[in-house]
């Protein structure tokens, strides 16, 4: 259940469509079933009373639509963030990728997202899901109407969840909360502590059922380069060669470094991945070894912050020493 | 079948002003090291993407050893010291990836460490060599 409710947003939204601040919105479109929602923008409050949705499976990040939302609006482009978005917000604008005066946005407090493989790897037929007393009340056509506490079905990126807080708005409804501390690097530990040879076999595991849609390049507030390596049909990473390994992991390695120090650590890849591979755990590395060996540093929690990737000091640790002490065990 | 003794194929990026010339100088002085050391001359050791070193693998390298000038020397004042973050964080990765640490390493070799550069190949071919082929890194699209 989430503290602020459809009608505030879109009363909210009305307002300002009405007196003129913006002239588009970026909001989640409802789709066929309630587990369905997309990425939509709204030209007229009218659009947003018909078509859009704020639920518990709204967990699009709708900062990387903004770069070309703000080039099309004459006014201004409201957009709804929920704290871990406004993290790639800030980013978006440490890279001067959008004009911040072009933005209207409304910070919504998130109670944390649905995670639709969750959902269908527990019940069959799901039909509809609503807020309920004591969490999420599920509809089947075969198991029936079952209500669960929201924890259940809460993603990897949400049960793990870096901050509460947002760091940029214009206006927020609801209450803020707090910077996190969260367990989300537990389980890159807990490979770091496995031998190579099962850490390997655990990322051929992984990295094999990657099917190269580039849903994860595409879906990345922090991958906005109008032209991308991987579209060259000579990167080798292009298409899906069955006889060897080397295509995915090079795939992987490169998307996960061109992010590195820039990564907010949203966790888009994972939701969209429609082979379910944890991306995230790649990112985390980065971020974890970042932390590590640089200082702790969190991408989009201040604008204009420098990059650890871009930046230096004389004494950093050499690239041998990084993989023999730091990172194995911290 | 004759049976040839494995000979790891090793690809070394050095920087122009000085492993390239740390090189120039180990040969001047007649100090060997192994031929399975292929050179590719770079302008700086931040020329160096990380797919470079991922492509090399693909194309059947054994192991890539990547040649600056020392921190704090770099002909281009800052080069090597984002070439010292990246290669930590790309290695890092490589091995969580679960591929074997030994077959990347950086080292700083200058203008004047001729015996530095052919100590540092010996010992890579070496290192390497014990490892055998590279298999967690191969495209057999890319095999001969």
């Amino acid at each position: 259940m989430q503290e602020i409710t459809r009608e505030a947003l879109l009363s909210r939204a009305a307002e300002l469509f009405r007196d003129g601040t913006v002239d588009r919105a970026l909001g989640w479109r409802a789709g066929e079933f309630d587990y369905d929602v997309t990425p939509g923008v709204f030209t007229s409050a009218e659009e947003l009373e018909n078509g859009f949705v704020w639920n518990d499976f709204c967990g699009a990040n709708f900062s990387k639509y903004l770069i070309r939302e703000t080039g099309l609006t004459e006014k201004k482009v409201l957009v709804f963030l929920k704290p871990c978005d406004t993290y790639s917000f800030n980013q978006l604008l440490t890279e001067h990728r959008f004009a911040r005066d072009k933005v209207y946005a409304v910070g919504v407090p998130c109670a944390g997202m649905a995670d639709v493989k969750l959902l269908r790897d527990r019940f069959d037929g799901v039909t509809s899901v609503e807020g309920a007393e004591g969490g999420v009340l599920v509809h089947t056509l075969y198991d029936g109407d079952v209500t669960l506490p929201q924890a259940e079905l809460l993603p990897d990126r949400c049960r793990n969840c870096k901050s509460k807080k947002h760091v940029a708005y214009d206006e927020l409804l609801g209450s803020d909360g707090e910077v996190l501390d969260s367990h989300r690097f537990d389980e890159v530990e807990q490979l770091e502590r496995m031998t190579p040879d099962e850490r390997f076999a655990f990322w051929q595991n992984e990295l094999s059922r990657c099917i190269r849609c580039n849903a994860c390049r595409d879906v990345c507030p922090a991958c906005t380069c109008e032209k991308c390596v991987f579209d060259n049909p000579a990167s080798g990473a292009a298409n899906k060669a069955p006889s060897s390994s080397f295509e995915e992991q090079m795939f992987h390695i490169i998307r996960a470094f061109h992010v590195a120090g820039r990564c907010t650590d949203c966790g888009e890849c994972s939701r969209v991945c429609p082979q379910h591979i944890p991306l995230h755990l790649l990112n985390r590395k980065f971020i974890r070894d970042i932390d590590r060996f640089y200082g702790e540093y969190q991408a989009g929690a201040e604008v204009g912050s420098r990059a650890p990737i871009v930046d230096y000091t004389e004494g950093d640790i050499e690239p041998g020493e990084a993989v023999e002490g730091g990172a194995r065990h911290a | 079948m004759q049976v040839t003794e494995y000979k790891p194929l090793i690809v070394a990026f050095c920087c122009n002003w000085c492993s390239y010339a740390g090189a120039d100088l180990a040969g001047n002085n007649r100090l060997s090291y192994p031929a399975d050391v292929k050179i590719i001359r770079v302008p700086c050791s931040c020329r160096v993407n990380p797919m470079f070193i991922l492509r090399a693998f693909q194309r059947g390298a054994d192991g890539v050893i990547l040649c600056g000038c020392h921190p704090g020397d770099c002909h281009y004042t800052t080069g090597n010291y984002y070439t010292r973050r990246r290669m930590a964080l790309l290695f890092s990765m490589l091995d969580y990836l679960g591929i074997e640490r030994e077959r990347t390493r950086v080292e700083w070799v200058s203008a004047a460490e001729g015996a530095k550069f052919a100590a540092t190949m010996n010992d890579f071919v070496a290192q390497v060599a014990a490892l055998g082929e590279n298999k967690r890194l191969e495209d057999l699209r890319c095999k001969k």
